[in-house]
């Protein structure tokens, strides 16, 4: 049928290199949520807390988060940053830039499970005598969490897509970096990539597999 | 950082970049809506059993990295079939069936959104099936399924930032090339980002907008 002959063995006994290279990629995506979740967070807080220049700068970070391309927020980390003397490793970029595209989006989640959650629950937890930051903590934020249960495992999902952006900034220890690496080596680059793009497949499909097991878990009432 | 370097022809090299972005877009979002409307309407059709071909074949989009995408895509078309297609092509192709994987979703969502008791009126007083799409469900499933739709159309320009991957010069990479004859990063890059954002930003204020306006009635 196709003049080419696949020769997928080249591929399949890369597997182990690649697989290395898949573990690094769900480290940096894991690492990215949870610190895109704290930052996240914070943005919320910052946009609730009325303080103009807070608020400004929530907005101004969500709002560059959700509106440039995430290579475009890399490439800032990595060659933009440089001009004010900072210099980042490949890793460190790519880090910093899902951290930055998560938060951004998560933020924007939050805000919409926020207006789920009544006012009303704000006055009487202040009115227990609680804090404001007392408040949010223990009251808004455990259902803020849980309404954008759904949102949050999407964008586990993406911070794994993303991590294939890391090539771009030198990154060659992630699972599309091992891959293109063993492209230059061999010229395999269909089988290669068709492979790459299975393992990526097979994390997606897990995410989604453990969100629905962990939703089922959490949300039993 | 404001004593710049840059000339005119390199301003000029910038707007063939963006314009290069804009085409992908407009080309990817028009076929990849169209696809879209119809995968999305086709697995609504016919139910979860007999859609789930479909179904797999969308989630593919959804669950590789773009890049993947379009490096896979390239070599099959290249190396595999050995045909002389253009990066421009094979960018335009992956983004419509990107596009189509996401906007069918939206699509189902929005025709899920229409009561069926409408459209079973709509059939009562004698609508044909088409009728009572054309009529009924595609006005009101347009309110829900818009807002979600304009956000996609600009995910697709964002993520078009990618094809460069299949030698396709598009802004960002007309930003990186004059980066590395220029040596200005933070000042070529904020210009290539505030492309993004004048575009991005209004539109997605007007899907903001829309959508709270919708949601009230």
């Amino acid at each position: 049928m196709f003049s080419y002959t696949f020769q997928w063995n080249q591929a399949l006994n890369r597997l182990p290199q690649m697989l290395d290279g898949a573990w690094v990629t769900m480290q940096i995506a894991v690492l990215s949520m949870v610190l895109g979740v704290l930052f996240a967070i914070m943005l919320t807080g910052f946009r609730l807390s009325g303080n103009k220049i807070l608020s400004g700068f929530a907005t101004t970070w969500i709002e560059v988060a959700r509106n440039t391309p995430a290579l475009f927020q890399i490439y800032m980390a990595h060659f933009g940053v440089a001009s004010f003397g900072l210099y980042f490793s490949p890793i460190a970029s790519l880090l910093i830039g899902i951290t930055f595209n998560n938060a951004g989006y998560l933020a924007e989640n939050f805000r919409g499970a926020l207006k789920a959650i009544p006012d009303t629950q704000t006055r009487a937890a202040r009115s227990l005598g609680m804090t404001p930051i007392k408040a949010f903590g223990y009251v808004i934020l455990p259902q803020m969490l849980r309404i954008s249960f759904l949102p949050i495992s999407n964008q586990m999902v993406w911070a794994v897509l993303m991590t294939s952006l890391g090539v771009t900034v030198g990154m060659n220890t992630d699972l599309y970096g091992v891959t293109q690496d063993l492209n230059a080596l061999t010229f395999r680059t269909f089988e290669l990539f068709a492979l790459a793009a299975v393992i990526f497949y097979v994390i997606v499909k897990l995410i989604n597999f453990g969100a629905r097991l962990l939703a089922a878990r959490l949300f039993r009432y | 950082m404001f004593d710049t370097s840059m000339t005119l022809s390199d301003v000029w090299f910038l707007a063939q970049g963006a314009w290069i972005t804009i085409l992908v877009t407009i080309i990817s979002v028009f076929f990849g809506t169209i696809l879209g409307i119809g995968f999305g309407v086709f697995r609504y059709q016919v139910g979860p059993w007999w859609g789930a071909p479909v179904t797999f074949f969308l989630d593919i989009f959804r669950s590789i990295p773009l890049l993947i995408q379009l490096v896979l895509v390239n070599a099959f078309l290249g190396i595999v079939l050995r045909l002389q297609i253009s990066g421009f092509a094979v960018a335009c192709g992956v983004l419509t069936f990107y596009t189509a994987a996401y906007c069918a979703e939206i699509v189902r969502g929005g025709i899920e959104a229409v009561p069926q008791t409408t459209r079973r009126a709509a059939r009562s007083l004698g609508m044909t099936w088409f009728q009572d799409m054309r009529y009924i469900v595609a006005p009101l499933a347009t309110r829900v399924a818009l807002p979600s739709w304009i956000g996609l159309s600009l995910g697709v320009m964002k993520d078009s930032a990618l094809v460069y991957v299949v030698q396709v010069t598009e802004l960002l990479k007309s930003t990186q090339i004059l980066i590395t004859r220029l040596q200005e990063p933070l000042f070529l890059l904020i210009i290539g980002g505030l492309f993004y954002f004048i575009i991005s930003f209004p539109i997605a204020r007007l899907g903001g907008y829309l959508e709270k306006r919708w949601s009230n009635d």
